[in-house]
């Protein structure tokens, strides 16, 4: 069996739980099993889990915020009890403080941040991004009990059904020692690690009053805006905006660099978007190294001149 | 309280990464090695804070070899008290550092155990977890404020666009992100005492690997910069419409 644990903030399933389930569905395929899909605490419509391939979907009711140790507490109970031999999870702040846990208590090997599906053919070798996007490491995992964290935006949710029953977990939820005391969210955006649109810029827009046009460019498209680390140091943008190595890491689909000179802390954060799009006036940035497509000139007059275009290619499309 | 902060040595963000040994290995060869930063800036620099304020001692300790007391003596020239290292050969996974780690920190019944909230080398986020599982304390990750009152501490910790406010009792498990604390230069004077504080290094108890390497490789190769005439952004939108197929 493959059992997927899908984080439900604020009882509401994500993207990242959806691209979880199809990793488990297809992985479950490759090794001849099936999926059973895990929420836990309050989530609404937790059947449509079945959409993405979860043959069945169990519900742990009673722990309705995140602690780390009663969720892996039941995450290991719910393995054993189906007898599950592959445990995935979303590599998201939940996953993250979870699959060190689960692998402890079900005596498994784990890797985070996983991007390929596992290859049995010599084991079971499974591939993750390491140094910050500079290599590959393909981990080849020993244990009969593996735990995987999934790299967002890797495995596209697929449709493959539709939804099923949600059961009882039907095992014992410890109390939990963390209190919750409360949790704010920004509101109406996609949060940047999810985001497949980003627009970002930096210390080139010379001042907090110039965003404008930024905004006016991530609402066109329907992006998420991020800034660069100096800006979120002087206050000009919130510090939750900031992509980098101290900052969010993200994989967007396309990430486009505004008045950022692309400092290799900066690259870190950023360099496994998919397609990168630099704008900046100082032709010699090395950001343009590691872009696909670079336009050197003011942004003051480039930016703009994009947004018309955008304007023109929504209306027409 | 009794801190204890776990600190790893990782590549400068600067190296050029290469492999060994038909690619099973990462090349050491003429890397520069600091201390992770988020163990650094943060992690111990919140412990040292700590003590400073309700009094206390901050240890570190760390997994490997000989090679690594350059990194583990910074630690002590920024103020941690004294150090333990658990002697270890280079390359043991996650799991393997994780149980040395639990096992000393078992023995120092420590209330705080700090770790970075992952290593820039492995970007792995694991060991914290593990930890803090082997040991049966609460775990809270991406901590980006913490305040102590008695033996309660209020946490703010890194959520999907946005924060969570939390509360635990001490003996708890933290790491730490960008906020926690402010990166401190060691002076002289902490250089100085740093050679004369101890380092005291402790043989590893047996653990079955889970996990190994099986090779390693490079990313593939960005193809180059297709630049764009700064006046025709409509040939941008275009590209990265049929091109790039990602508007």
């Amino acid at each position: 069996m493959v059992l997927v644990y899908t984080s439900s903030p604020e009882g509401q399933l994500k993207k990242s739980a959806f691209e979880a389930v199809t990793y488990g569905y297809k992985a479950a395929q490759a090794l001849g099993t099936e999926v059973v899909a895990l929420t836990i605490g309050n989530v609404d419509n937790a059947g449509v889990l079945g959409q993405y391939g979860a043959g069945k979907v169990l519900n742990a009711a009673g722990a309705e915020s995140f602690d780390s140790g009663v969720h892996a507490a039941v995450i290991a109970k719910v393995a054993e009890q189906i007898g599950a031999s592959v445990v995935v999870m979303p590599d998201d702040s939940t996953g993250k403080s979870l699959l060190g846990r689960v692998a402890v208590r079900l005596d498994a090997g784990a890797v985070s941040g996983v991007k390929t599906l596992p290859d049995t053919s010599a084991g079971f070798v499974v591939k993750k991004n390491v140094f910050s996007g500079k290599a590959i490491v393909d981990y080849n995992i020993n244990s009969d009990k593996k735990v995987l964290s999934i790299a967002g935006n890797t495995f596209p949710p697929e449709v493959v059904g539709g939804d099923v029953a949600v059961d009882a977990a039907g095992v014992d939820v410890p109390a939990s020692r963390v209190r919750v005391k409360e949790v704010s969210t920004v509101k109406g955006t996609v949060p940047l690690p999810e985001a497949e649109l980003v627009v970002s810029a930096g210390r080139g827009m010379k001042d907090p009053g110039n965003w404008g046009i930024i905004d006016e460019l991530a609402g066109h498209l329907g992006a998420t805006t991020a800034c660069s680390r100096p800006v979120a140091d002087v206050g000009w943008r919130p510090h939750h905006e900031h992509v980098g190595q101290t900052g969010v890491a993200i994989r967007p689909n396309l990430y486009i660099a505004i008045g950022i000179s692309g400092a290799i802390q900066h690259l870190a954060g950023v360099n496994q978007s998919k397609t990168i799009v630099v704008i900046n006036k100082d032709p010699e940035a090395p950001f343009f190294k590691a872009a696909d497509y670079g336009i050197v000139g003011d942004l003051f007059e480039v930016v703009p001149r994009l947004n018309e275009a955008i304007k023109k290619f929504k209306a027409a499309n | 309280m009794k801190l204890l902060v776990c600190v790893s040595k990782t590549p400068d963000t600067t190296t050029k990464i290469s492999f060994a040994n038909n690619d099973t290995e990462f090349n050491t060869q003429g890397v520069q090695y600091i201390m992770n930063p988020y163990d650094e800036w943060y992690a111990l620099v919140r412990a040292l804070e700590l003590k400073e304020a309700t009094g206390g001692t901050v240890t570190t300790i760390n997994v490997g070899s000989a090679a690594n007391d350059t990194v583990i003596r910074k630690g002590l020239a920024i103020g941690a008290d004294d150090a333990i290292r658990v002697d270890a050969p280079e390359n043991c996974s996650t799991y393997y550092v994780a149980r040395q780690i639990a096992e000393q920190a078992k023995a120092g019944a420590y209330d705080i155990v700090f770790f970075g909230k992952e290593t820039i080398d492995y970007n792995g986020a694991q060991i914290g977890a593990m930890v803090a599982e082997m040991l049966d304390m609460p775990f809270i990750s991406y901590a980006t404020k913490m305040d102590i009152a008695g033996n309660t501490a209020t946490i703010s910790r890194d959520i999907e666009g946005g924060q969570e406010i939390v509360e635990v009792d001490t003996p708890f498990a933290i790491s730490a992100a960008k906020g926690l604390a402010e990166q401190r230069i060691p002076n002289m004077r902490g250089i100085m005492m740093a050679k004369r504080k101890p380092l005291n290094v402790i043989p590893p108890v047996d653990v079955s690997e889970k996990v190994s390497v099986a090779s390693y490789a490079l990313p593939p190769e960005k193809k180059d910069c297709h630049y764009i005439d700064a006046e025709d952004m409509d040939k941008l939108v275009e590209l990265l419409h049929s091109e790039a197929k990602v508007i």
